[in-house]
C-alpha cells in the first residue's frame, strides 16, 4: 500500500476513544485483595443464602490451587503486563436509595452517563421494544418492562434479585455449564461476582421483547465480574442482547465475566453482544482486559443457540463463546466480527462440542485487523463418539488494513465419529490501494470507502444481529475504524 | 473555456518516468481518443487525471475548468464531475450494486451541497440506465462486481457513469475482454450519454471500438508523448499500418 494510504490509514486509527469520562457518584468499596473474608463480604452485602457463599469459597479455594499451581492460562495469542490480583478492588456499589421504583428516584449523575452512552433509560425504549436491565459497575440500578414480562411468566432480572427472589432456579442451573473448575477466570469469577442478569423463559413462552443488558465500569482500578444465567425452557424463545462501553483509565481493568445459556427441548437462545470496552490509547497504554467464559448448552433435543458477536473494544479480548450439543439434532451458530486496532489483541473464537445425533453447528468468524492490532481466531469443532450425523461448517476470514497488523487462524476439528461432516473455509484478504481508490473515483471519502469495505467484509454477521442494534454494530464499526482506513 | 487542459505534463510510477511532457486540450462537449502501442503511457494518463495517488506527477500543469486538478484528491476530482471506467473493475463484496451506486450518488451530491437522493429518486433513474445497457434487475442486488462477467463489469461501469452524470469521462480500456456484442452494448450506451455538455476521453489499443464510438480527436501516444494527431480517420490508418511507425521513429530519435 502506498505511503499516502499508510498516512491515511493512521489517521483515521489514531482517533481517540469517544466515550471516555467518568461519573462522579459515592461509591461503597471493598478494600483491594482477594481473600475468604472479601467473599464473605460481598455475599453479605448482597443478602445472599448460604449455598451462593458456600459456592463461592469453593470457587475461591478452587482459584487458589489453580493459581498456585499454574497461574493464568497461557496458551492465547495475547501477551500483556502480569496482573497482581491482590491489588484489586472485588467490589464496589453506588451508594444510593436501596429501592428503585421510577427512574426519578436514580443517581441524576448516572442517567446523564447513561444519557452520554446514548442508553434510552426512558419510556422511549417501551416503543422500541427493549427491556433495559442496566449494570453500573457491579450494581444493577435498574430494570424496566419487568411486569410485562411478568405478565408472560418471564423472568428476567438482576442476578442479584434472582439469587433472593428465584434461589431454587439459580441453585439448580448456576455453573451446570461453566463450572467453577473450568478454568482460571471463570474460577475468580464465581468467587468473585457482584451482578449480572437472570432471565428464565417459561415453557412454551415466545419472549415478545429483545432483553437488552448495558455494562459499565466506572469505579476506578475496579475489575467487573459479571455472572449471566439464561434458562429457555421446553419451546420456549428468548433474544438477549449485551452491549458495553466504558470510560478512560490509565490503569489496565479486569473485566472476566462468565455467561450460562441452557437451552431445554426444542428451545431458542439468540445472543447478541456488541462489545465496545475502552481499547486503551494509541500506544496500549490502559484498556480493558476482557477475559470471559461464555458457553450455552443446547440441553434438549431440537434446541437452538446463536452467538453473534462484535467486538471493537477491549485492549485484549480472550473470548471463546461456545455451544455443547447434547440434544439430539439441536444446533449451534457463532458469528463473529472482532476488530482490533492501534495495540489492540483479540483471541477469540468458540468451541463446538459435538454430543448428540445429529446435531449441526455453523461458525463464521470475521476478523478486522488494523494499525498495530493483532487477532487470532482460535475455534475447536469436537465430534464425540455417539454424535452420528454430526455436520460442521465453519467459515474464517481475516481483512488486514494496513501492513503492521497481523490475522492469525488456529482451528481445531477433533472427529471421533465417521459419519461426521465438515466443512472449513478460510481466507485473509487486505483492503487494497486498488479497493479504495475505485471507491473515492466514486466520490466516497478514505473513511467512507474503507466503512463500506469493512461493512461488506462483516455483512453475513450483521445479518445475525437484531435489526436496531445491525445499525448500531455498523456505526460502531465506523467510529472504531475512523482514522485507520477502515 | 476549455474543460481540460493539459500542459507538458511528466509522471512517473514507482521512479519509473512514463509520461514525458504529455500536451492536451478537450473543450466541452469534445470526445477524444487516445491511442497507442502498450507500454506508451495510455493509462497511466487515464490514472493522473483521475489523481491515483500511486501515480506521482513529476511537473507540469493540469487545469479542468480553470481549477488545479492535481491539487484535488480522487474523491474532490469525482465530485467535480470527473469518471474514470475502469479497465479492472474492483470487487467489493457484501455491498450490493444499489447501495454503491446511491451512495455514489449521495457522495457527489453532498459535495455539491444538495439534498440526498432518497429511494423513491433513484429508483426510476437506476431502471431507466439498467434498460440503457440491457442489464438485468437482479444484478443491481449482487454484491459489487462479484461474480459478474468480464461484460457484466464493463456494462456496469456504464451504467455508474450513466447514473453519475460526469462532466468529463475517461474510459480506460473499456474495449478490453468484450466479444463484439457485449462491445455494441457498451458502446451504445456510451454514445447515448453523449452530449454537449459531456467531454470523454477514449482509450484504447485497438481500433475497433472507434467503429462504435467515434471520436472528434485521435491522439497517438507513444513513449510517454503524443506524436500524432488527427480525427477519426487517423483510427483506420493505424489499424493498417500498425503502431511499428511509431515505434520506429521513437528508436530513431534516441541518441545513439
Amino acid at each position: 500500500m502506498s505511503s499516502q494510504v499508510d498516512t491515511t490509514i493512521r489517521g483515521l486509527t489514531e482517533q481517540d476513544y469517544k466515550w471516555g469520562f467518568i461519573t462522579t457518584i459515592d461509591e461503597d468499596r471493598a478494600p483491594k485483595g482477594l481473600n475468604e473474608e472479601i467473599i464473605r463480604l460481598i455475599s453479605a452485602r448482597k443478602g445472599e443464602p448460604e449455598f451462593m457463599l458456600e459456592w463461592r469459597l469453593r470457587a475461591l479455594r478452587h482459584w487458589f490451587t489453580l493459581e498456585r499451581e499454574k497461574g493464568e492460562p497461557k496458551w492465547a495469542n495475547v501477551t500483556y503486563n502480569p496482573i497482581d490480583y491482590q491489588d484489586i478492588t472485588y467490589y464496589s456499589a453506588p451508594k444510593q436509595k436501596p429501592v428503585i421504583e421510577s427512574l426519578d428516584s436514580i443517581d441524576p449523575e448516572i442517567l446523564r452517563t447513561y444519557e452520554k452512552l446514548g442508553i434510552p433509560l426512558d419510556e422511549q425504549k417501551r416503543l422500541a421494544g427493549v427491556a433495559v436491565d442496566a449494570v453500573f459497575d457491579s450494581v444493577s440500578v435498574a430494570t424496566t418492562f419487568k411486569a410485562k414480562l411478568a405478565e408472560m411468566g418471564v423472568i428476567f432480572c438482576s442476578f442479584s434479585e434472582a439469587v433472593k427472589n428465584h434461589p431454587d432456579l439459580v441453585k439448580k442451573y448456576l455453573g451446570t455449564v461453566v463450572p467453577y473448575t473450568d478454568n482460571f477466570f471463570a474460577a475468580l469469577n464465581a468467587a468473585v461476582f457482584t451482578d449480572g442478569s437472570f432471565v428464565y423463559v417459561p415453557k412454551g413462552v415466545r419472549c415478545p421483547l429483545e432483553l437488552s443488558t448495558y455494562f459499565r465500569i466506572n469505579a476506578a482500578e475496579t475489575g467487573q465480574f459479571e455472572r449471566t444465567l439464561i434458562v429457555a425452557d421446553e419451546g420456549s424463545y428468548v433474544s438477549y442482547l449485551e452491549g458495553c462501553t466504558a470510560p478512560i483509565r490509565d490503569q489496565n481493568q479486569l473485566h472476566a465475566a462468565v455467561v450460562e445459556l441452557v437451552a431445554l427441548d426444542n428451545a431458542q437462545i439468540k445472543y447478541s453482544t456488541v462489545q465496545n470496552w475502552y481499547p486503551g490509547d494509541k500506544e496500549g497504554r490502559g484498556g480493558i482486559y476482557n477475559f470471559v467464559t461464555k458457553r450455552g448448552k443446547c440441553a434438549g433435543v431440537n434446541s437452538k443457540i446463536s452467538w453473534t458477536q462484535v467486538e471493537t473494544g477491549s485492549a485484549i479480548t480472550w473470548k471463546y463463546p461456545g455451544c455443547i450439543l447434547q440434544g439430539d439434532n439441536s444446533v449451534g451458530e457463532f458469528y463473529s466480527v472482532a476488530l482490533t486496532n492501534n495495540r489492540q489483541q483479540a483471541d477469540t473464537g468458540t468451541k463446538m462440542i459435538h454430543i448428540g445425533k445429529n446435531t449441526r453447528s455453523t461458525i463464521v468468524s470475521k476478523g478486522i485487523s488494523a494499525g498495530y492490532g493483532q487477532n487470532t481466531y482460535r475455534g475447536l469443532v469436537k465430534i464425540m463418539k455417539g454424535a452420528t450425523g454430526a455436520r460442521n461448517f465453519t467459515q474464517c476470514d481475516s481483512l488486514l488494513i494496513g501492513d503492521r497488523c497481523g490475522a492469525h487462524t488456529f482451528p481445531y476439528i477433533d472427529v471421533r465419529n465417521s459419519s461426521a461432516r465438515m466443512e472449513h473455509e478460510a481466507s485473509t484478504s487486505r483492503i487494497g490501494e486498488n479497493q479504495l481508490f475505485y471507491l473515492r473515483q466514486r466520490g466516497l471519502t478514505t473513511e467512507d470507502a474503507v466503512s463500506m469495505i469493512v461493512n461488506g467484509f462483516c455483512k453475513t454477521v450483521f445479518r445475525e444481529l437484531p435489526m436496531e442494534f445491525a445499525v448500531e454494530a455498523q456505526k460502531l464499526l465506523g467510529v472504531s475504524l475512523e482514522g485507520s482506513v477502515g | 473555456m476549455s474543460l481540460l487542459e493539459i500542459k507538458d505534463l511528466h509522471a512517473s510510477v514507482e521512479g519509473h518516468e512514463i509520461l514525458k511532457g504529455v500536451n492536451l486540450t478537450i473543450n466541452p462537449g469534445e470526445v477524444h481518443s487516445i491511442m497507442g502501442p502498450n507500454g506508451s503511457g495510455k493509462s497511466t494518463l487515464a490514472q493522473v487525471l483521475a489523481r491515483r495517488e500511486t501515480y506521482e506527477v513529476t511537473s507540469g500543469e493540469i487545469l479542468y475548468q480553470g481549477k488545479n486538478l492535481l491539487e484535488m484528491k480522487p474523491e474532490e476530482a469525482a465530485c467535480e464531475g470527473i469518471f474514470m471506467a475502469f479497465q479492472y473493475p474492483v470487487e467489493i463484496p457484501g455491498i450490493s450494486n444499489a447501495y454503491f451506486l446511491r451512495s455514489a450518488i449521495n457522495a457527489v451530491r453532498k459535495y455539491r451541497g444538495e439534498d440526498e437522493m432518497d429511494a423513491m429518486d433513484f429508483l426510476p433513474v437506476f431502471r431507466e440506465s439498467l434498460k440503457l445497457l440491457d442489464m438485468d434487475e437482479k444484478l443491481m442486488n449482487r454484491s459489487v462486481n462479484e461474480g459478474f462477467s468480464g461484460g457484466e463489469k464493463k456494462r456496469n461501469e456504464i451504467l455508474q457513469m450513466a447514473m453519475l452524470q460526469p462532466k468529463f469521462a475517461i474510459l480506460d480500456e473499456t474495449d478490453s475482454g468484450l466479444d463484439i456484442d457485449a462491445l455494441r452494448i457498451v458502446a451504445n450506451g456510451v454514445n447515448a450519454l453523449r452530449s454537449p455538455q459531456r467531454s470523454m476521453l477514449v482509450i484504447t489499443h485497438y481500433q475497433r471500438l472507434l467503429n462504435y464510438i467515434v471520436p472528434d480527436f485521435i491522439h497517438v501516444l507513444v513513449d510517454g508523448q503524443i506524436a500524432r494527431s488527427g480525427g477519426p480517420e487517423l483510427a483506420q490508418e493505424l489499424e493498417e499500418t500498425g503502431y511499428g511507425w511509431a515505434e520506429s521513429e521513437t528508436q530513431q530519435a534516441l541518441p545513439a
